[in-house]
């Protein structure tokens, strides 16, 4: 019998473990993770830290490294005096988005959290990461820590050379901004030469083949009425307006910055688009690592690798993670992505294995079909939080979590429940908690509509606000402010009512001379 | 798989960040640092202070909504709702009434951090210096102490220095060619060899070699009386790295709480600022009404006492403390009287007498802080005037004694007045002449 404990015999004993239990408890769980559950990963690197440590990573995003800044500072501060007066209790671990796959463990963790939050970390999130469409379109997981390595140099360099003072301006600036700094939709690829001239040739070839002259004679062409028109159409398709993301139309058009304030647009523009797509899978990438370190544990312990009070440890801080208060807890602080990720985990897989009449009427794709672990992994590869929930939430879940949809309409002097978990209800509250997982919901619509770079260059933009749900107002006018400082020119922002096109409330502001 | 074990890595990876935060923050924090040093007892200063500052201060805006408009909310638990129902509005942050607010809502709320005693003190005390005067007996510290100075050939065996000696030790060998013993013992084996072989002529060579080599390495000392070094030391006088500091109050009627307090707020200060200064710093409470006593810190600040005002009673037990316990040439002795500056007339010239002669003398500071009524208003008749022991100590600053006195009304005032005692210049005017 080799030292390390073949099958059937248990992994670990006690709380504590070392790196050979780290290395065995791997070994076992990337058994099952890949042989049965067929996860697909990026190489793993798991790392042990420190409760400081851990701080750190919670300070600059979980990201190994990151430019300096004071925001990091602060929130360094704020977490470290949660953390020493026991309010907040930290993260087991971190995992980074990269190839390989950085998984940070704390060494506070007992063997079991280990085995745990490696199955969590190191196989669940990992696959998400590597599989999920999102993160395929918008992150470079290879690319990202070069990156940021390149990031943190330019800024230093760019402090040394400018002055702090300088370098935090812009990067105030772009902070304020950083919602509004990432790219929504994959953009247009730019045309190479070769299809440009290809599709010039056809052009011609069909004029040719179509040409007659009597077009020629046509009346009313060419009149100089609508030429104005086209310029301005002319004029915004060049600065490719309207256009949602404001770091990078101030990147490309702000005119008076110098060329390294707009790298460090780019910067904070790229590090805001790495992070836009995990906070659209929020709940599925938790539902999917935690589906999966349950499914991990449970094999392992059913083949005698974890003792059962080890099993029973697991369970402890399992059902913490997915517990749900329900509306009127004093505990409740919204839906927790674990706890309706790994139920609606687990709810696919039972309607793929074993439905009732109900779900074969609602899911006839899958439900029977057998193959749990392939409907999930394809769920995890092309949906999001909205659309999965718009696909996949159950009448059985909605009524087992006993979801109500209320409406608050502040021109009415009471709440309305508008659905519950009823035959009527089931369709309209899965919609509207679906909305509730879109950013594009979330997140205020702000664009630049429009500038006039030849004459006094002012600067439009329009808030589009859904139900009337207006803009904060104060924090506008600082992040307004800040715009205008970066555009140098004057800032006006609309906000608009999409319904009648009614301008409900307008900002404006002026560049502080001398900023930038 | 690789695993890395990264807790020895070095830590205050932060640092940077943290330092800007501060940096950004500054004049807030150094606002708060300020305030909070009111609050505090006065040897609690020691350790790191919690702040707060204004959140708006360190915002960080973003575009996001503002509560209201119309929300929609879905939630879990439903236990009697139907579809249609009408539930009333709760009060704000209520049930159901959704938390989703702003999503940076803590962004107006005040921020707690916690500063490091060091960041604290190079807050609190930013540019501020010890009077020229206390440098200059700084540096005339009697006390002496034995610093490393290079290497000597003489000294007790205790201070033999091992390295040194064995180091020059080699270098002679070396120069003088001293045979190695493995040389010596391949010279034996050659010359066993040799007598096995019955080679006499290799057996005479063979022996002659050995010989010089036995002779040389005889001659040759392996440690010689000039190899060795002793470590040497130098008496070098050092400042006297601690300090007492005299808290003298008058406590009588006349002094009411308010007055207290801005005494507190001063002796704080000094406190601090000694304790930044030297390496250990001892504080002695003596408050008087018409007679004296040595109390620990509660007692001087809180319990009332009534009596006339003899401030001499003070400057005696002062001294009485400073003969038993404090030889000024240990101690950097600091003094700060607090007082409303009612003195029993006939007790002036006394206290003159006493500061000038004795006092002084063996002090390296001695500031006189004449606390006022925060109004500054003056009872019904009273003809405002200098107060007594404020004409008596003129007089002495007159004379060029190292006595600062300032006059302080309103807390706010202590810091400026405290930070106005201890600029550079301040221990100019504090001793006119040396």
């Amino acid at each position: 019998m080799s030292a390390d404990g073949g099958p059937g015999r248990l992994l670990y004993q006690g709380a504590d473990w070392d790196f050979a239990t780290i290395r065995r408890v791997y070994d076992a769980v990337e058994e099952i993770a890949l042989g049965e559950l067929g996860l697909d990963i990026y190489p793993n690197q798991i790392e042990v830290i420190s409760a400081e440590q851990m701080l750190d990573a919670y300070a600059s995003n979980g990201m190994p490294l990151l430019y300096r800044h004071w925001s990091f500072g602060k929130r360094f501060a704020r977490h470290e005096g949660l953390y020493r007066k026991g309010f907040q209790g930290l993260a087991y671990e971190i995992v980074i988005n990269s190839s390989p796959c950085i998984s940070y463990i704390m060494e506070e963790n007992t063997a079991t959290m280990q085995a745990l939050v490696i199955a969590h970390a190191a196989f669940g999130h990992n696959h998400f990461f590597k599989n999920n469409y999102l993160f395929r379109q918008w992150t470079d997981a290879e690319g990202i820590l070069p990156y940021l390595d390149f990031a943190k140099s330019y800024v230093a360099k760019c402090e040394d050379r400018y002055g702090h003072a300088a370098v935090e301006r812009v990067l105030d600036a772009a902070h304020a901004l950083m919602s509004h700094g990432v790219h929504r939709y994959p953009r247009r690829k730019r045309p190479d030469l070769r299809s440009e001239e290809r599709r010039e040739r056809e052009r011609r070839e069909h004029e040719e083949r179509v040409f007659n002259d009597l077009w020629r004679t046509v009346p009313g062409k060419g009149g100089g009425a609508t030429a104005p028109a086209l310029d301005e159409e002319r004029r915004r398709a060049l600065l490719e307006l309207p256009q949602e993301n404001i770091l990078y139309f101030l990147e490309k058009t702000a005119p008076r910055l110098q060329p390294w304030q707009r790298e460090i647009l780019r910067i904070v523009r790229h590090v805001a688009q790495y992070f836009y797509p995990q906070a659209q899978t929020k709940l599925m990438n938790e539902g999917c690592a935690s589906w999966v370190h349950y499914q991990v544990m449970q094999r392992l312990h059913e083949r005698g690798r974890i003792s059962d009070g080890h099993f029973l440890e697991f369970l402890h801080s399992h059902t913490n993670v997915v517990f749900q208060p329900e509306f009127d807890d004093p505990r409740y602080s919204g839906i927790n992505p674990y706890a309706l990720g790994f139920a609606m985990m687990e709810d696919i897989a039972r309607i793929a294995t074993d439905p009732t009449a109900e779900d074969r009427e609602w899911f006839p794709d899958f439900a029977g079909c057998g193959d749990a672990l392939g409907v999930l992994r394809d769920a995890w590869a092309n949906y999001r939080d909205e659309s999965f929930v718009a696909q996949f939430l159950s009448p059985a879940l909605m009524r087992r979590l006993r979801l109500f949809h209320l409406l608050d309409d502040p021109e009415e002097d009471h709440l309305q429940v508008v659905a519950i978990h009823d035959e009527r209800g089931f369709r309209r509250l899965r919609r509207a908690l679906s909305r509730q997982y879109d950013i594009g919901h979330q997140d205020p619509d702000i664009q630049v509509v429009d500038v006039d770079l030849a004459g006094d260059r002012r600067l439009i933009l329009h808030h589009r606000a859904p139900d009337r749900q207006l803009l904060d107002a104060e924090d506008a006018r600082l992040v307004l402010q800040h715009l205008a400082d970066l555009w140098g020119y004057d800032v006006m922002l609309k906000e608009i009512d999409p319904k009648t096109e009614a301008v409900l409330k307008e900002h404006h502001a002026s560049a502080r001379p001398g900023m930038f | 798989m690789y695993i890395i074990d990264r807790r020895l890595n070095p830590g205050g990876k932060s640092l940077a960040n943290r330092q800007r935060f501060l940096r950004r923050a500054k004049a807030l924090v150094r606002e708060a640092v300020r305030e909070s040093a009111g609050s505090r007892s006065v040897r609690d200063t020691e350790q790191g202070a919690t702040i707060t500052i204004p959140g708006s201060g360190v915002r960080e805006p973003t575009f996001h909504r503002a509560p209201g408009g119309r929300r929609e909310h879905v939630l879990p638990g439903n236990k009697e709702y139907i579809e249609g129902q009408t539930i009333p509005r709760p009060p704000s942050g209520g049930a159901g009434g959704g938390r989703e607010g702003s999503p940076d809502g803590d962004g107006e709320d005040a921020f707690r951090f916690a500063l490091t005693q060091e960041e604290f003190l190079d807050l609190f005390l930013e540019d501020l210096e010890l009077p020229d005067l206390a440098k200059r007996r700084f540096v005339d510290g009697e006390v002496k102490s034995w610093r490393r100075a290079g290497y000597s050939i003489s000294g007790s065996p205790a201070n033999l220095a091992l390295v040194r000696t064995l180091r020059n030790s080699l270098s002679r060998r070396i120069a003088l060619r001293r045979p190695k013993p493995e040389e010596i013992l391949r010279l034996q084996a050659e010359r066993d060899e040799a007598e096995a072989a019955g080679d006499p002529e290799r057996l005479e060579t063979a022996r002659r070699l050995l010989d010089v080599a036995l002779r040389r390495s005889q001659r040759i000392p392996y440690i010689d009386p000039i190899d060795v070094r002793y470590r040497q030391f130098q008496p070098e006088p050092r400042p006297i790295a601690q300090a007492v500091m005299f808290c003298l109050m008058d406590v009588s009627g006349s002094m009411t709480e308010h007055m207290k307090d801005l005494a507190k707020r001063f002796y704080l200060l000094l406190y601090i600022f000694l304790t930044r200064r030297y390496r250990h710093v001892d504080i002695v409470f003596i408050r008087h009404t018409h007679e004296a006593k040595e109390v620990d810190e509660e007692t001087f600040f809180r319990s009332p006492e009534t009596g006339g005002t003899v401030v001499s009673t003070a400057l005696e037990e002062m001294l009485k403390i400073v003969a038993a316990r404090y030889r000024p040439s240990d101690w950097n002795i600091y003094a700060a009287q607090a007082s409303d500056g009612d003195n029993t007339t006939s007790d002036n010239e006394r206290t003159a007498r006493l500061l000038a002669d004795q006092i002084l003398p063996i002090c390296q500071y001695y500031a006189y802080l004449e606390v006022g009524r925060e109004d500054g208003l003056h009872p019904v008749g009273f003809i405002p005037r200098e107060s007594d022991l404020w004409r008596t100590y003129s007089l002495l600053r007159r004379e060029g004694h190292p006595l600062a006195m300032r006059k302080v009304r309103h807390r706010r005032e202590i810091y400026p007045v405290f930070r106005d005692l201890f600029r550079k210049d301040a221990a100019k005017e504090a001793q006119a002449t040396p």
